[in-house]
């Protein structure tokens, strides 16, 4: 940055007033995403520091309340339990984006295109011959005793040799400024919808943040989901009948269900309006059946046909699986993902990037001990007060232990957990998420921050770019889930100036 | 398209023209009570008999009072026709077709809705009751606006205004019934200059009088009925809601009017030429609330044969 540009920026603040205190922001020992320790802005966002700066007193409160009151009117809700008014809720979304610049962006992008495709090669190794551990390179217990790994599909071959098309990948960046892999979600990741949502409340109530900058789009996702789904069709189908599959109005992403299939201008069906008839799937409609070739279920795998999996399921539908195995209808994402969604196996993907690629991982993970290990285990019962705990095979935060802000009765309690069944325990070092600041009352205060990238695997990879900015709201919090004071925030890939 | 989703759609415009005609009624009954002082417990009482809602209302309500009527029909969640209770329908069943909806068409409606739901704690609702209730008919314009403006023309949109225009054929029928009702106890004004009057507020309500004006110009009871049942041009007139009704029945099966291949067809078809070959002598011949009643109960079986034909599930 130059001296000029620093001058300016003091005037302004000056000039105005600072109203949210900017020139005061303190980023606390953290890693900011927007301003560097010493509180001047980071290269490429100073533009943005400014526009902020000479905002009128209480105009930035304005702008928020006017988008809070947009994301009513569209309708843009999770948690729907029941059926009467009162039971959605909106979101939090908080109007500063969190920004990055388009060279690194192209480094987190090459680092996930090599990991999902190595991903994609340890899933269908594992269908197959499960050469990874002939060759002694991945234990043979993990696959033994892994919850997502389904025997059913041992030989299944997908079209187009693709399991995981859709994968929500979460990433962090820890005090070091380096991003990490946090994990891999290739079940059902959600979320993709307030991607969008999010840019486009942000272009109506705040569209002078946007002037004359160069911010990647993000509008074009379901334009490259549809062109990935009709792709991975079964080569029988000509013109191939794309839907997508929900669990119903109460599912607490059937706002991004309906959102999806909008976009794509496909049918949002649910398990009852499916049905085999002579082999294939069909869809009941006004004039009776029709053909299915291509389902984006967002159902999870136990639920999808009460036939050959949960046989209490009333979301699926029965002989889906038989239907599915003689390659006459695509299911995305492939059942049996969840075999590489398990975090004792996320720890091995660094040695899968070499074993299928023979490549160097670009984009590292997290350190990680498994406690099945016994050298691992080891350390982490004696380190428990330092460590992240987490159970290797669950999803959106549950049953977590957070080592340093745990009770002593706690740090026991899991001992004993991990004690008793090694291998569904994983550990991890507590990471100083990265910060940005955010509307807090008056004044801009910084707010831990996670990112999930959408990446598409079809004819090609495609990542939309940035990606979901999860903040932990509360002060000090490092949790980003909705459910627990988590909001979101736009995320800009900013394009070089050249 | 999906049967389930056709039943959606079908349901979610009934919903709103449902909810806006409420709206009518009350709007209705509150210009005739105006100035007549003493009877309008009657008349609150007689709206309540029209929607065929009254044993429900006993339950909750000691006494009929406009207040209590204006509540039931508006805000009351227990009663399932009041405004609030469409709205919530009609928002449920947008949400089950929502990917078949453009997203304006879904962003108004829920703003009806939270518009609604916001106004029931709302003094200002029941102290100018005219001021919410323009509101109300105007969200309802809104929604024909955005449904015909944004929606592509094709099927979902055809069952879309079937139900739309099933309901509000309905719906006239029974604006004109609150009347009849009035009249009852008052047969001795019949004609005077009160009653005519009173014929005038009723076809504002429909938003009809301007176009009854340059139709028949003087107001008269009986050219009022023929105007609100018989009228082939006026878009909120019977006739003119069962012929739209019956082309998009048309548009959706591919059949064509004059003969029938099933049994929608056959009884829309049937209820359209009756309209088209009527006069209203024989309607007052007749008598007027029976005529009603027995459209009423035709229109019924209509919507029992579209449910078969079209949304009950097919078997594998």
């Amino acid at each position: 940055m130059s001296s000029e540009q620093v001058s300016i920026r003091t005037s302004n603040a000056f000039s105005n007033g600072d109203p949210l205190s900017i020139g005061s922001y303190d980023t606390k020992g953290f890693f900011d995403e927007m301003f560097t320790a010493s509180g001047q802005p980071r290269p490429g966002v100073e533009f943005l520091v400014d526009r902020l700066e000479s905002l009128p007193l209480g105009e930035l409160q304005r702008r928020q309340r006017a988008a809070d009151h947009e994301l009513l009117n569209m309708g843009i809700t999770f948690n729907v339990y029941g059926h009467a008014a009162g039971t959605e809720k909106i979101w939090p979304f908080d109007l500063i984006p969190r920004v990055l610049l388009e060279k690194e962006w192209r480094y987190v992008e090459a680092g996930l295109k090599q990991r999902i495709r190595a991903l994609n090669m340890f899933i269908d190794d594992m269908y197959h011959d499960q050469r990874i551990i002939r060759d002694k390179v991945l234990p043979e217990y993990m696959i033994a005793t892994s919850k997502g790994y389904l025997k059913q599909l041992q030989g299944m071959n997908p079209s187009r040799g693709i399991w995981c098309h859709i994968t929500g990948t979460d990433l962090v960046r820890g005090d070091d400024g380096q991003i990490y892999v946090l994990e891999d979600n290739l079940r059902c990741p959600s979320g993709v919808s307030y991607v969008i949502e999010n840019r486009e409340v942000m272009k109506r109530t705040f569209p002078q943040l946007f002037e004359g900058h160069n911010i990647l789009p993000v509008e074009t996702y379901p334009e490259q989901l549809l062109k990935m789904l009709q792709y991975v069709a079964p080569a029988s189908s000509r013109d191939p009948n794309v839907v997508v599959l929900t669990p119903g109005i109460y599912n607490s992403a059937y706002f991004e269900h309906c959102f999806l299939a909008q976009q794509m201008g496909v049918e949002l069906v649910q398990g009852s309006d499916l049905v085999v008839s002579d082999g294939y799937i069909c869809m009941r409609t006004t004039r009776g059946l029709k053909r299915v070739d291509v389902i984006y279920r967002r159902i999870d795998d136990d639920f999808l046909d009460p036939d050959v999996l949960r046989p209490d399921s009333t979301l699926g539908v029965r002989g889906l699986m038989d239907v599915y195995r003689a390659g006459k209808v695509a299911l995305v994402n492939a059942p049996g993902t969840g075999v590489a969604d398990d975090k004792a196996v996320y720890a091995y993907v660094p040695k899968m990037i070499q074993y299928y690629l023979a490549e160097e991982m670009i984009l590292p993970n997290v350190p990680t001990y498994l406690c099945a290990d016994d050298q691992d285990r080891k350390y982490v019962l004696e380190h428990i007060h330092e460590l992240v705990i987490k159970p290797a095979n669950e999803s959106g935060g549950y049953g977590i232990m957070l080592g340093p802000r745990a009770t002593k009765d706690q740090h026991e309690k899991y001992r004993q957990l991990i004690e008793s069944n090694p291998r569904n325990y994983v550990a991890q070092p507590m990471l100083a998420l990265s910060t940005v600041p955010t509307l807090c009352g008056d004044s801009l205060e910084g707010r831990h921050v996670d990112l999930r990238p959408y990446i598409l695997y079809g004819e090609d990879i495609y990542i939309v770019p940035g990606g979901l900015t999860r903040v932990a709201l509360v002060k000090g919090s490092l949790v980003v889930n909705s459910s627990q004071g988590g909001g979101s925030k736009d995320t800009w890939v900013l394009r070089d100036e050249n | 398209m999906l049967s389930r989703v056709a039943d959606s759609i079908f349901w979610m415009r009934r919903y709103t023209e449902r909810a806006e005609n409420v709206a009518r009624f009350i709007d209705v009954t509150l210009n005739l009570t105006l100035g007549l002082g003493d009877h309008l417990e009657h008349q609150w009482e007689a709206l309540v008999y029209t929607t065929g809602d009254q044993l429900l209302f006993s339950e909750s309500y000691k006494h009929v009072s406009q207040e209590n009527v204006i509540r039931f029909l508006t805000f009351d969640e227990s009663n399932p026709n009041s405004i609030l209770s469409c709205l919530q329908y009609a928002r449920e069943n947008a949400r089950q077709s929502r990917e078949m909806l453009s997203s304006q068409m879904w962003e108004e409606l829920n703003k009806f809705y939270l518009f609604v739901r916001d106004s029931r704690n709302d003094p200002r609702a029941i102290d100018s009751p005219f001021d919410f209730f323009t509101r109300v008919r105007q969200f309802g314009f809104l929604i024909d606006g955005v449904v015909s403006g944004t929606m592509s023309h094709g099927e979902a949109w055809n069952f879309g205004r079937l139900g739309a225009m099933l309901e509000r054929a309905d719906k006239t029928s029974r604006i004109l019934d609150v009347k009849y009702f009035l009249l009852l106890p008052n047969i001795a004004d019949v004609g005077t200059s009160i009653d005519i009057s009173q014929w005038g507020m009723l076809l504002k309500s429909a938003s009809a009088l301007e176009m009854y004006r340059r139709r028949f110009g003087r107001l008269s009871p009986k050219l009022v009925a023929a105007f609100l049942l018989l009228d082939r041009d006026f878009p909120r007139a019977v006739r003119f809601c069962v012929s739209l009704a019956e082309r998009s029945l048309l548009s959706i099966t591919g059949g064509s009017s004059g003969n029938f291949s099933n049994r929608p067809e056959q009884l829309l078809g049937r209820l359209r030429a009756e309209f088209e070959f009527l006069d209203i002598e024989e309607v007052m011949n007749e008598g007027l609330h029976g005529f009603i009643d027995s459209f009423q109960g035709k229109l019924n079986d209509i919507g029992d044969s579209v449910h078969q034909m079209f949304f009950q599930n097919q078997a594998a």
